[in-house]
């Protein structure tokens, strides 16, 4: 029988991939006209990123950096030839020129008022000193950890550096914590953790309605260290956002983790004033609790009370904050196995070790991205203090804008504002995510 | 041998107060009961002092005393003669018109660009992306201020009309304009509750209209009903899309023309537009801008939920031969929806609170009535302010309860 199979002996010569599926053309083909849909929905976005993009380039790219007032920018674009039928068009970048250290401190003294001197190196240099607070906290892995007692420290360098005044403030305040912790040392070591916690927290309260006023006054006629005082109502623009948003986020994470430790607690009075409270701040907008701030929480300390609208306000936005963190850590502590909690009682844990050493290290790692998303969000909220009369950003634009020279600008400073948050809370995310990569232990 | 000793036996002694696990979780809450009652009582009294001192006790009588301040964007009928409580009232149905509004319009748009951010198409996942990130790391009050700068800067001015005079949509930089509806044969209004501060008119039309509605949408679903009968029983589904329709559309359009029905459009009267429905730039403002602000995060729940759905589900609803439009109304929603819901909830709610910055652009809800001009007016600061919390508690915890009992209807029913 002859072999009538056909078999090749030979490869055939490898050839080139169609050039409509590799490079360029493939790419374009796969991915933006797959199929008439597709192709369609790519045509509309093109013409649509035109269109933005004719409309907003030339405006943006318009050589009025050095305008003094509108009607100088109008000039400068009339020169330059940029008269369209709807009158000049190009924006007014003078504006933000002349404004940008205004929206960024407010009327924190620069030096132009006579007898004053330019003070705003300090706040530069308390949120350059927040960075390398932060970065212990931050990027555990990358700095040396000794760093962390300058993050103690820095609670009470922060409002030194930004309101000024005697340096022995801050520092009984410090020391309040300081006592508190060694009488717990001590009574806990005596008697017991529980009488400890409440006779430290005793102490401390003592020291800081107390005692503290009078140590103030004392140290301040012996040795009087300070740096010259800032008024709060000088405060404003970023600086302003930013101090109270990071101020309302630090305060907020405990005050969070301990409503959330007491909503989750067998204890009923704990549980139920916890919930209480949560639901309560979460129902109302924040907006009525500045209202509060502004107008009641003067009404509602003993007779005589006068304190700090900014203070009032950074109670209120944290109050605020920590309503919602709590919740976003209950959705961690509710999402760890029960199997956690238990294993925790078999080594013989007491309550707070276990939250310490098992609980809590795991229902936070996995609430991170809900407590960046509640931060970011605090920082957001913060604009709504222009709305009960503080110098934010979006208060300072309506100066601004009621300023003769600038009557009729919008777009810039919206512009300038808007980008300034987005930049804030656009890396924020971003650290978020990458936080969320290095916590992964691949439990995938 | 066990060492255990019997601890019931032993004497109660004040020290097991702390040491005891028995007693301590009680000494722990009366203590912190007691703090919270020292608190509470401290607030009080002070709050009490204070008021005593600026002599002004809590008094609610200022609610009926006349507003005289005007709201121009209402639904029910107010002038400025009439009370703070009527005007309190306004700005509720206010702030609950642009709630619902916005809830509508961002759930529709942010379905649209969470699905699209998922689309295989690149450059529309990015133009997607982008939208995103823009509203969800801007503020909203500067959202709010900047859309009401453009409808103010770049709509023209109603004179701009001339020689158009109507038209259905009219955009001005005054506000929007829409043809109102009109019944020329109308059954006429119901008041409630006679001159009272909580009056209202009750249009029968507006009734006659919902009573058909529902009935006729009640027929059609006795039909569906009935065809579901017919095919499970027979295997054949008779054909009832013409009979379903036509049961909702041939009695309202009967309605329609007995209750002669026609549209007021608006038209140019001197330099102003009359007639039709004046939506203020206020609330087109706050309304666009809560949308697309809370679009751009239900935008990213339903991305989350529609990723959430493993591809198996596809891949076997496909293997059961379903086309891929019925894979996603059988199989892909019906389970992505259980994620997407509980978040979708936090969304309104954030909204509805949300709402309360129409102060910033002058449009007048609760805030602007109750908590801005009313309070001003009145001084009466304490009032205003907890009725303002109390609205909003209420209005937040009803929809919450609404949305959880909702949530629970679709929950996965484990056995």
């Amino acid at each position: 029988m002859s072999d009538i199979s056909f078999v090749r002996t030979e490869m055939l010569p490898e050839q080139e991939p169609p050039a409509s599926t590799v490079g360029a053309i493939g790419w374009a083909r796969e991915n933006l006209f797959s199929n008439w849909f597709n192709s369609l929905l790519t045509v509309i976005s093109i013409y649509f990123i035109y269109m933005v993009l004719k409309g907003a380039l030339p405006w943006m790219l318009s050589p009025t950096w050095n305008g003094t007032s509108l009607a100088h920018c109008r000039e400068i674009l009339t020169e330059a030839g940029r008269v369209t039928d709807h009158g000049v068009s190009g924006a007014c970048w003078g504006v933000i020129n002349e404004r940008w250290q205004q929206l960024l401190f407010g009327f924190y003294p620069n030096g132009s008022e006579p007898g004053t001197t330019d003070l705003r190196w300090r706040p530069v240099l308390a949120f350059l000193l927040m960075g390398v607070a932060l970065a212990p906290v931050l990027f555990a892995d990358k700095v040396p950890s000794k760093l962390l007692y300058f993050s103690a420290a820095y609670p009470f360098i922060f409002p030194w550096l930004l309101w000024g005044g005697t340096i022995w403030g801050p520092l009984s305040a410090a020391l309040g914590f300081v006592i508190g912790y060694f009488v717990y040392r001590f009574v806990s070591s005596a008697f017991s953790g529980l009488i400890g916690i409440i006779l430290g927290v005793v102490c401390a309260v003592v020291w800081w309605l107390v005692l503290s006023s009078l140590f103030v006054g004392a140290m301040n006629s012996i040795l009087p260290i300070g740096i010259e005082a800032v008024e709060s109502r000088k405060f404003g623009g970023f600086m302003l956002s930013i101090t109270i948003g990071v101020v309302a986020i630090a305060c907020s994470l405990p005050l969070g983790i301990v409503l959330a430790l007491g909503r989750q607690s067998d204890l009923m009075i704990v549980k139920f004033l916890c919930v209480g409270f949560i639901e309560f701040i979460r129902g109302v907008p924040l907006i009525t609790l500045l209202f509060v701030a502004s107008t009641l929480l003067n009404i509602f300390m003993p007779p005589g009370t006068n304190f700090d609208i900014i203070l009032r306000v950074l109670i209120m936005v944290t109050l605020f904050a920590a309503a919602y963190m709590a919740e976003v850590i209950r959705g961690g502590l509710a999402a760890l196995p029960k199997g956690q909690y238990e294993g925790a009682d078999s080594l013989g844990l007491n309550y707070w070790q276990a939250q310490r050493l098992i609980i809590m290290p795991q229902a936070l790692k996995i609430s991170i991205p809900g407590i960046v998303s509640t931060f970011i969000g605090v920082f957001k909220d913060t604009v709504l203090v222009s709305i009960i009369g503080l110098l934010d950003p979006l208060g300072l634009s309506n100066a601004i804008r009621a300023d003769a020279n600038w009557n009729g600008i919008v777009w810039e400073i919206y512009g300038f504002i808007g980008l300034l948050f987005f930049i804030f809370c656009f890396s924020m995310s971003r650290y978020s995510m990458y936080l969320e990569r290095k916590l992964q232990t691949g439990h995938r | 041998m066990s060492s255990i000793t019997d601890p019931g036996k032993q004497q109660f002694r004040l020290s097991m107060l702390i040491y005891d696990t028995r007693y301590r979780s009680g000494t722990i809450q009366v203590i912190a009961m007691i703090g919270f009652m020292l608190l509470a009582a401290w607030l009080i009294s002070n709050t009490a002092q204070n008021l005593a001192a600026l002599g002004k006790p809590i008094d609610f009588g200022f609610f009926s005393e006349p507003a005289s301040y005007d709201i121009n964007q209402r639904l029910l009928d107010y002038t400025s003669r009439d009370s703070h409580l009527r005007a309190a009232l306004v700005g509720l149905l206010n702030t609950l018109v642009v709630a619902v509004l916005g809830c509508i319009t961002a759930t529709i748009l942010g379905v649209i660009i969470g699905v699209l951010r998922l689309s295989h198409n690149w450059l529309i996942a990015r133009l997607m992306t982008i939208y995103v990130e823009m509203f969800r790391n801007v503020p909203v009050l500067l959202w709010i201020v900047f859309i009401m700068a453009i409808l103010i800067e770049t709509l023209p001015a109603p004179r701009a009309f001339k020689g158009v005079e109507t038209g259905a949509l009219v955009l001005t930089n005054r506000g929007f304009y829409i043809p109102e509806a009109l019944f020329s044969r109308s059954l006429g209004d119901i008041h409630l509750l006679g001159e009272s501060s909580l009056r209202f008119d009750v249009s029968l039309d507006f009734i006659a209209i919902i009573v058909v509605l529902v009935a006729s949408l009640y027929a059609s679903h006795v039909i569906k009903t009935r065809a579901d009968r017919i095919q499970a029983a027979t295997g054949d589904r008779p054909t009832t899309w013409y009979l379903r329709l036509g049961v909702v559309v041939v009695p309202m359009v009967l309605l329609l023309v007995a209750l002669g029905f026609h549209l007021g459009m608006p038209e140019l009267k001197g330099f102003n537009f009359k007639g039709g429905t004046h939506l203020r730039n206020s609330l087109i403002a706050l309304w666009l801008a809560l949308s697309l602000y809370t679009a751009a995060f239900i935008a990213e729940i339903v991305r989350a939920g529609i990723m959430a759905i493993s591809h198996g589900q596809t891949e076997a609803a496909a293997a059961l031969g379903l086309r891929p439009n019925r894979i996603m109304s059988l199989v892909v929603l019906p389970q992505a929806l259980r994620v997407i819901i509980p978040p979708l909830i936090s969304n309104y709610l954030n909204l509805t609170k949300n709402s309360s910055l129409a102060i910033a652009v002058g449009y007048m809800d609760i805030t602007g009535t109750l908590g801005g001009i009313t309070m001003n007016q009145t001084g009466r600061e304490l009032e205003c302010i907890l009725l303002l919390m109390l609205v909003y508690l209420t209005i937040s915890l009803s929809i919450s309860a609404v949305m959880n009992w909702y949530n629970e209807s679709v929950k996965l029913k484990e056995r």
